[in-house]
Order: structure tokens, then C-alpha cells, then sequence
């Protein structure tokens, strides 16, 4: 996967190519906008993560060019600004999502791999599985191991993005946007307690546990 | 017109003017009665000099001619040709008429200075008159007075006067306040409706001058000058808070992402990772109240004002509700919702973020089988939100400071937070134009959000 980080701080983007590259990634830097619309327009990438406040070009600017250039290109917008109406602004240039800095590397490599992912899976899926946890999109029924599992309407909500995500890394600020929908940090464990919940239904009397709890990251759905 | 009309009488020019009618009304009715006071003494002294004058040659032609010639001199000047305002009446010693046009003689009791003050019978009615009589030396006794019509006529004329002016006064006042408080009131209501869209958050908007120089121009000059000062401390302090957030967050962005790293090694012993994860936990903790901080700025200058919507706060409260009561029940704590709903004008993210640090705050304080409830309810001019605890809640003296950023009551000290969560709110609700106020559950605490109810 082929990587264009555009960030004009050098510790910053030193890290993030550092980190990235460890995660098994090729990373490419510009370190202002004119050069990041240049290489993005020019080069092959599979992601972007784009800088908001940039010398020269305004990274929402050089978005805008993007998409006006019909390339589709995912696009993570990191930002300093972390109110309401940057995210949306952000989002409505184009972005796909939307970082507020500081953040944790771990969130920024999760929500890579969910962008890069979303433009994988195209395909209108019916069933999700994972091991012998199987969720069906149309009844919204789940069963593991052939036994109906009952979850309330959240909770379904909940494992689906979880599924959705399989093998990754989700974030507690992730599944607040994605499942409730509201952008927040939430400092309490309010997130926590919602997923011990749906544990309890899934990974209760069978062998081998699928909501696993990454340290200093989040939870990840999986058969390993 | 119909319900203008109100406004105008309400207004101050209005009144303004309503005062002016009545103290102008008040000089001129002065100015009628000194005119009135000075004339009628004025007529009252030579009708007086008059009729001494008068009597004083008719006792003359008595001491000349006797008896005979003062009845020729009355007879005379009692002619229908000559007869004015005399009046002349001369009675021999038993009471019988010689001479004069009066019928009678009057039966007042003459005053101190000798006049008696009658009335008369006229060909145009009963008229007041005023004489002095004489006692002659036969015994016959001589009247000499003046009709005082004249005096009559001038006191209608005063009077009629008055009339006059209080009619005109009361037209041109009332019509003149009229026209001049519709046109202060349209320059105010020019003023006041410019005021209103700026405080709905048009910062740009400014106020329209005529041109003409006049007070109110030169007022919306300097209400525009302020609003060009505010607008530029605004985003002053704007840049401020984006250049802080952009300085000295990215520095922690490094920060953190190198202790994260520093986590992933996995030579570390038990005593740095812990180490390491407690910084990690601390440089959140510092990003946090920085993230509030940064929240509470961006809610003061109400830029979030452009994109808020109509939207059901029951609906938040629900999500609320609903994201929050799984840690509750954690804590032994039951959390009930209404479930109502009510319309208002707000930011959904903000207003769930004010709730759910309610809800956070309720929680942090709520012993074990406690118990929060939410509720909406519309009251009046208002939607109320309402979040009740059984907590210890907070002592009346206490209250309006706690929504002070920073501010933390000594028994909650120990708990983790940082002493903006209610600060956060009460800049929400600022924004959105609702009142908070912390009241006693008994125990616990009760804080209201009070709403306007959109238009």
C-alpha cells in the first residue's frame, strides 16, 4: 500500500512515516500543499493524510483540487482544530474522514486501514462472518456456532461496525462516530461498558473469545 | 397602523412630546390669565375713575343748581342718544324716583371703599354693575355706577381664547409627538433590528446612516465602530485559540506518539510500561482540559451559530440515555428518560456533549443505588432539560460559581476531571441562548437548561 502523508511539521511527519512504514506501508511526504497536489495528482497512491494548515496551498484547498480533478483518491485530513464545524467543512471539501490532532498513533493507523479497507470492499454484502459468528445484514439475526445470539438494536449496530472492521483496530472515538454518530472524546468509559456488554453475549460459554481488547488502542473483532 | 399606533403612544418621543403639550399648554393658559388679571384690573380702575369723575360733577351742578339742576344733568346723560354704561338713579327723601335709568334702587350693602356691586336688568339681559351712591344735603340720595359689560366681554374673549389654544395646542402636540416619535421610532426600529441579526451571530452586519449627520447617524457611527472593535478582538482571539491549538498541540502530537512507540517496545520491563503508560494517561489528561478549553473558546464566539438546525432535544437526550445508562447500571445507578420530545434551534454535537457532561458529572457524584433522571419538558416560552441526581449536590452559595471554568468544589477534588465540564456547558447554553441554573434535588443536584422555544 502506497501511502502520501502531506504535513508541514517535520517531527510530526518524521513519526508518522516512521510509524507507518514499520506498520508495513510505502510513505511518501510533501511538506507543503503545492508539492502534496503535485505528487497526488502525479503519483499512484492508495491514501492520502492531509495536513489542514499548510504553507502555501490550504490543505482543504488542495482537496477541493483533488476531487475537482475526479480523483477519488481516500483522503484522512489531520487537523489542530478539532470544533464541529472544521470536521464538517473538512468532510464537505472532500476529505473521508477527519483526525484531530494530537492523536494517538494507533487511532491515525486505524482509520487508515478502515479507509483503505472501505475502498476494498465494494462488493453489497449480505452476511458478515467471523470464525463461526455470523451476522445476516437482511433478518439482522446473529448467530455463533448455529445458536441465535439476541442483541438489542445498538448492540447490533455495534457488532456490525465491528464486523465491518474485522481484524482491525477500532477506536473508542471511532465507534462514537460510527455507531452513535456524534464526534466526541468521550473521557469516561461509557464506550468500555458497552462493549464488555456485547462480550458477554458473544464470547460467553465458547472456547476461543472474538472481541478482543487492544491495549492503548481500542477492540478489534477477529477468529485468532 | 391599527397595532403601530400602541408603539407610538409607548414611545419615549411620544410621551416627549405629550409633556411638552402640557407644559405649553400651561404657559399659555399663564400667559391668558396675567393678560386676563392685568386688563380686568386695568378696565376695573378707570371704570372706577370714570364713575368718581362722573358723580363728582353731577354733586357739582347739585351745589350750583340744586336739586332741579342735578335732575337736568341726569335726565341728560340718561337720554337714549347718550346712554352708555352709565347707570343714574337719584330718590328723593322718601324713596321716590326723581331722575336715572335704574328701576330700582339696589339693595346691597355698599363694600369698605364704598362701591356696591349690583345687577341690572338690560335690554340685553341681566348685567353686573358697579357704583357708589351719595347722600345729598336735602336727603335725596344719588346712585352713579357703570355697566361692567364691557369687563363681561373681555373675560368671554380670554376665555374663548383658552379654548382655542388648548384645542390647537392638544392638534399640533399630539400630531406633531405623532409624526416625530414614527420617525425616531423608525430610526431606533432600524437600529434595534440591525442589533438583533448581529446578535444572532452576523458579526459582519453594521448599522444603515442616512447621511444626514444627525444624532442618530452619529450614534450608529459609534455602535459601529464598537462592533468593529468586537469583531476584531473576536477574531483576534479566534487566531489566538487556532494558533494555540495548531503550537501547542502538535508539540503533544509528538509527544505522545513517541511514548506510544516507547509502549510498543516490547524490552521494556513492567515498571516502564507502567511508567509510560500513566505519561501517556497524563499528557491525556493535560489534552483534555486543552480540548475543553479550546471548546469553550470556540462556543463563546458562537461561529457554530451558522450551522445550527431545528432539531428534537428529547432525541439527544435519548442517545444520551442510551450511550450513558450501561456504565450507570454499572455503578449501581438507575438513569430514567422521559422520552418526551421538544423542538429547538441548536448544534446537535454541542448540545450532546453539554448533556453528556451532565450525565458524566451526575455520574461522578451519584452514590451506588442512586438515581439520575432526564427529562424535556416545555414550559411556557421554554424547553426545559432537565437532569436530576441523588447525589450530594452542591450548597446554594456554590452554585453560580461552579459554572466558572476551573472551578471544582473541594470535596470533588479528588475526583478526576478538570474542572470544565460545567463550564463547557454553560457556554453551550450561552450559545444557544438558554439560561442554566442549579437547584436543590434533596437531596442532589437539579440543573436546568431552559431554552428558547424557536419562532
Amino acid at each position: 500500500m502506497h501511502l502520501l502523508i502531506v504535513e508541514d511539521d517535520e517531527d510530526t511527519a518524521a513519526y508518522m512515516v516512521k510509524g507507518l512504514g514499520e506498520a508495513g506501508y510505502t510513505v511518501d511526504r510533501a511538506a507543503n500543499g503545492r508539492d502534496g497536489l503535485f505528487l497526488a495528482t502525479s503519483g499512484n497512491f492508495d491514501l492520502i493524510v492531509m495536513d489542514r494548515m499548510l504553507p502555501g496551498l490550504d490543505g482543504l484547498a488542495v482537496v477541493q483540487a483533488l476531487r475537482a480533478a475526479k480523483i477519488t483518491v481516500p483522503v484522512l485530513i489531520l487537523s489542530a482544530l478539532g470544533q464541529v464545524d472544521d470536521r464538517v467543512k473538512g468532510l464537505r471539501a472532500g476529505g473521508d474522514d477527519y483526525l484531530t490532532k494530537p492523536f494517538a498513533f494507533s487511532e491515525l493507523q486505524a482509520r487508515i486501514e478502515a479507509l483503505l479497507r472501505r475502498r476494498d470492499a465494494q462488493s453489497v454484502e449480505t452476511k458478515l462472518n467471523v470464525g463461526d459468528l455470523e451476522l445476516d445484514l437482511l433478518t439482522r439475526k446473529v448467530r455463533r456456532g448455529g445458536k441465535p445470539i439476541d442483541l438489542q438494536p445498538r448492540e447490533l449496530r455495534l457488532l456490525e461496525y465491528l464486523m465491518r472492521h474485522a481484524g482491525q483496530v477500532v477506536t473508542r472515538t471511532m465507534l462514537l462516530e460510527g455507531v452513535w454518530d456524534y464526534h466526541f472524546d468521550p473521557q469516561t468509559n461509557v464506550i468500555d461498558v458497552h462493549i464488555s456488554r456485547l462480550r458477554q453475549k458473544l464470547d460467553k460459554g465458547f472456547e476461543t473469545p472474538l472481541l478482543h481488547t487492544m491495549r492503548g488502542a481500542g477492540y478489534s473483532i477477529s477468529a485468532q | 397602523m391599527a397595532r403601530a399606533l400602541p408603539s407610538f403612544v409607548r414611545s419615549t418621543t411620544f410621551r416627549l412630546s405629550l409633556f411638552y403639550v402640557f407644559l405649553f399648554f400651561l404657559s399659555v393658559g399663564a400667559l391668558l390669565a396675567f393678560i386676563y388679571v392685568k386688563t380686568i384690573d386695568t378696565i376695573d380702575r378707570e371704570t372706577a375713575q370714570a364713575t368718581k369723575a362722573d358723580a363728582a360733577a353731577l354733586i357739582q351742578e347739585y351745589s350750583a343748581q340744586g336739586i332741579a339742576g342735578l335732575i337736568d344733568a341726569v335726565e341728560d346723560r340718561v337720554a337714549p342718544d347718550r346712554a352708555g354704561d352709565g347707570l343714574y338713579m337719584l330718590e328723593d327723601e322718601d324713596g321716590a324716583a326723581l331722575a336715572g335709568n335704574l328701576h330700582a334702587w339696589p339693595t346691597a350693602e355698599p363694600d369698605s371703599g364704598g362701591w356696591i356691586n349690583f345687577a341690572v336688568d338690560r335690554d340685553d339681559g341681566s348685567h353686573q354693575a358697579r357704583g357708589q351712591t351719595y347722600a345729598l344735603k336735602d336727603g335725596s340720595k344719588l346712585l352713579v355706577a357703570r355697566d361692567l359689560r364691557t369687563r363681561l366681554g373681555f373675560q368671554g374673549l380670554i376665555l374663548d381664547a383658552l379654548y382655542y389654544a388648548v384645542a390647537l395646542t392638544l392638534l399640533l402636540g399630539v400630531g406633531g409627538g405623532l409624526l416625530i416619535s414614527r420617525r425616531m421610532l423608525n430610526r431606533l426600529g432600524a437600529i434595534n433590528r440591525a442589533a438583533e441579526r448581529i446578535m444572532a451571530g452576523d458579526l459582519s452586519h453594521r448599522i444603515a446612516t442616512t447621511g444626514s449627520h444627525d444624532e442618530f447617524d452619529r450614534l450608529s457611527e459609534q455602535l459601529n465602530a464598537m462592533l468593529e472593535e468586537i469583531r476584531r478582538l473576536m477574531v483576534g482571539m479566534r487566531t489566538v485559540t487556532d494558533n494555540i491549538a495548531h503550537d501547542l498541540r502538535s508539540p503533544l502530537t509528538r509527544m505522545k506518539g513517541r511514548l506510544e512507540m516507547l509502549l510498543r517496545d516490547p524490552s521494556n520491563s513492567e515498571a516502564q510500561q507502567n511508567a509510560i503508560e500513566r505519561t501517556i494517561a497524563d499528557a491525556d489528561q493535560l489534552l483534555a482540559t486543552f480540548t475543553a478549553l479550546l471548546s469553550i473558546a470556540d462556543a463563546e464566539t458562537g461561529s457554530a451559530r451558522a450551522s445550527m438546525t431545528s432539531l428534537d432535544l428529547g432525541a439527544i437526550v435519548a442517545d444520551v440515555a442510551e450511550l450513558y445508562s450501561p456504565a450507570a447500571e454499572e455503578r449501581g445507578i438507575v438513569m430514567r428518560d422521559d422520552e418526551s420530545k421538544a423542538i429547538v434551534v441548536g448544534s446537535r454535537q454541542l448540545l450532546f456533549q453539554a448533556i453528556s457532561n451532565l450525565v458524566d458529572n451526575a455520574l461522578k457524584h451519584t452514590p451506588q443505588g442512586g438515581e439520575i433522571s432526564l427529562s424535556v419538558t416545555r414550559a411556557g416560552p421554554t424547553v426545559n432539560l432537565i437532569v436530576r441526581d441523588s447525589g450530594p449536590g452542591i450548597p446554594e452559595s456554590e452554585r453560580e460559581r461552579v459554572l466558572e471554568p476551573f472551578v471544582r468544589l473541594d470535596n470533588s477534588r479528588s475526583s478526576p476531571g478538570s474542572g470544565l465540564g460545567l463550564a463547557l456547558v454553560a457556554a453551550i447554553a450561552r450559545l444557544h441562548g438558554a439560561r442554566v441554573t442549579l437547584s436543590d434535588n434533596r437531596p442532589g443536584l437539579v440543573v436546568t437548561m431552559s431554552f428558547p422555544v424557536p419562532l
